[in-house]
């Protein structure tokens, strides 16, 4: 029984958008089990959309400024994230991607990370496990079993009718929580604290 | 050198360094060819020591549009043809270079500019140049280690039998010359964000400077304050005595709002951060100053709350194809309507008198080495060739030994 961080990054571009819609059940989903396990849960969000020109400026510049940075900070301390993004010609949002190209890469190491996903039909269902799991997996993030993609259908409820949509939010939720709930508090971040000495750096 | 000019180099130092790239000036169109850009520098450089700053520095890159890829060379000239100004670089690639190479180059410096010199060492972040040297760039930090025991061992101890991991074994090895009066010159570390490299910096008590340009000043304070931190444990001093240096950016003039007009192009279009963040937005974030003289005083005289009183601050001020009028001109600025002040108000705040006011000079370090006994020698072994003239073969290992036997005196 403890405190537990969920932070939750959506790529969504319009507003109200399906993918933050996506984001918000899952994340729904996650807090009920955590908090039905006896832990109390803080959620922060991070949207994407409003960061799109400070993301490249990090990348132009090497550093991240201003909210972005705090955004980023808080992401870093979390016990868990959920990452919703659309897809957008086949994969992640360009948005989403240029997000994750600058994260520190060794922030996300053992990190429980849900993945979600939106497009116009379930034909693109797949990306979530091609294109998205890949990159979280390069950066040995601990992305959970289930992924949940949702179809504009899914929204109508014409969906998926035998395993729908709300079903498999249900699920992954379940999958995160444990993870999140199960996840010793990462050893401190700070690159100072975990310098080597001198005569370690000269034997080594 | 006598304790009177000793006197007059004590203070905190205020200089320039280059990053000597070759860059289309977009207000003209004009893009320097090689030649043009590296006497470009010669000329910045000659007129900085007129005017009165205290240090000049030069990269070192290997890869166009940048044409400094010979710092010795130019520094050499330049000690020749100036009167007061500290040689410097920034960087050295402390990783790429072979360390033997450096230490005979820059002890031929050393001894030519009469030790009106330091330098500073680097990793460089350009990626391909690590192979181009036959190294490998995810060994960066290693290389820096031990590249640079290897160099200070050549520079302290007279004969060097080493061994290491990235460079050929060494049997009986004297670098000459012998650094000047027997001590080596001062030795920077420059580092943005690898706190490894400041931790070497500590250990040895050379100097740390934190080249701040690019990045947000609560990341510098984070790096300062942990290599004085390691200073202190190494027992080198307190850790507001650690030697200190920070990187800086201005373009002045008269009234800030010209400044700001004339900047904008070259900012707009320069190469590090050009169509990225807006000169406000950067100017905020990092230590750019566009402006007036008493805005770059206010900024800078403030840095010292930051990061505790350090001893040089050095500026990019001729980048982004900024004209060479336009460079000559900020130097005059500086040196003229921001450096007098700004130097005022900085060692005003030094904390108290046993905290250097200056990075040690070539005097000082005498001076310090002779009263702890361990200036090393000038000259080393005896004054025969044994060498010359002979083919590979004949140079047998017996005749070495017995002959390195006699001339080091074991």
């Amino acid at each position: 029984m403890s405190h537990r961080t969920l932070v939750v990054v959506s790529a969504g571009l319009s507003n109200p958008s399906s993918t933050r819609l996506l984001a918000d059940r899952l994340t729904d989903a996650a807090v009920r089990e955590l908090e039905s396990a006896g832990h109390t849960v803080t959620v922060e969000s991070i949207e994407l959309r409003d960061h799109a020109h400070a993301v490249i400026d990090a990348m132009l510049t090497g550093f991240p400024t201003g909210e972005l940075a705090t955004a980023l900070e808080r992401l870093y301390a979390a016990d868990g994230v959920i990452a919703v993004t659309p897809l957008f010609t086949t994969t992640y949002s360009g948005l989403f991607k240029s997000f994750v190209d600058i994260l520190d890469k060794d922030a996300l190491g053992g990190l429980p990370v849900l993945l979600g996903a939106t497009g116009g039909t379930s034909r693109h269902s797949l990306a979530l496990d091609y294109s998205l799991r890949p990159l979280f997996t390069y950066l040995r993030a601990d992305v959970v079993p289930t992924a949940v993609f949702a179809a504009t259908d899914d929204w109508a409820g014409a969906g998926d009718q035998v395993n729908p949509l709300p079903q498999r939010i249900e699920r992954a939720g379940k999958d995160l929580a444990t993870r999140v709930a199960a996840r010793q508090r990462a050893a401190s971040r700070d690159p100072f604290a975990a310098t080597p000495s001198f005569a370690d750096l000269l034997g080594g | 050198m006598d304790l009177r000019t000793i006197r007059e180099l004590s203070t905190v130092q205020f200089g320039i360094f280059s990053v000597s790239d070759v860059t289309t000036d977009p207000t003209t169109g004009h893009t320097p060819d090689d030649t043009e850009r590296v006497r470009n520098m010669l000329t910045i450089a000659k007129h900085a020591d007129e005017a009165g700053l205290d240090v000049f520095a030069t990269g070192e890159h290997h890869n166009p549009p940048f044409v400094a890829s010979s710092p010795t060379t130019m520094l050499g000239y330049l000690a020749g043809v100036t009167k007061n100004i500290t040689l410097s670089t920034a960087t050295t690639l402390i990783t790429t270079n072979d360390p033997v190479r450096l230490a005979e180059e820059y002890a031929m410096l050393q001894v030519i500019s009469d030790g009106r010199m330091d330098l500073m060492m680097g990793r460089g972040n350009t990626g391909p140049v690590y192979p181009w040297f036959g190294k490998d760039i995810r060994q960066g930090v290693q290389l820096a280690i031990e590249n640079y025991a290897l160099l200070r061992r050549l520079w302290t101890e007279d004969v060097v039998d080493w061994e290491g991991k990235f460079r050929t074994p060494l049997q009986g090895f004297t670098s000459t010359p012998r650094p000047l009066d027997g001590v080596p010159p001062f030795v920077w570390h420059g580092s943005i964000r690898t706190p490894e490299i400041a931790e070497q910096a500590a250990f040895y008590g050379d100097g740390f400077l934190h080249n701040n340009i690019f990045w947000p000043m609560g990341h510098t304070k984070q790096m300062i304050a942990f290599y004085r931190q390691r200073y202190e444990h190494y027992k080198h001093g307190r850790a507001d005595q650690a030697i200190v240096g920070l990187g800086g950016q201005v373009f002045v003039r008269k009234n800030s709002q010209d400044a700001v007009k004339e900047f904008r192009p070259y900012f707009d279009e320069a190469p590090v951060y050009g169509h990225g963040p807006s000169m406000e937005d950067f100017t905020r974030e990092t230590p750019l100053t566009v402006g007036s003289p008493q805005e770059v005083i206010d900024r800078y005289g403030a840095f010292v709350e930051e990061v505790g009183y350090y001893q040089r601050q050095m500026f990019l001020i001729d980048h982004a194809g900024l004209p060479l009028k336009t460079v000559l001109e900020q130097i005059d600025i500086l040196a003229e309507d921001v450096v007098p002040e700004l130097r005022r108000i900085v060692e005003a705040k030094r904390p108290s008198d046993d905290v250097p006011l200056n990075p040690p000079t070539h005097a000082e370090r005498v001076v310090a080495a002779r009263a702890a006994g361990n200036a090393g020698d000038t000259h080393v072994g005896g004054t025969e060739d044994r060498w010359t003239g002979l083919r590979a073969e004949e140079g047998n290992p017996d005749h070495n030994r017995a002959t390195a036997g006699r001339a080091f005196g074991l």
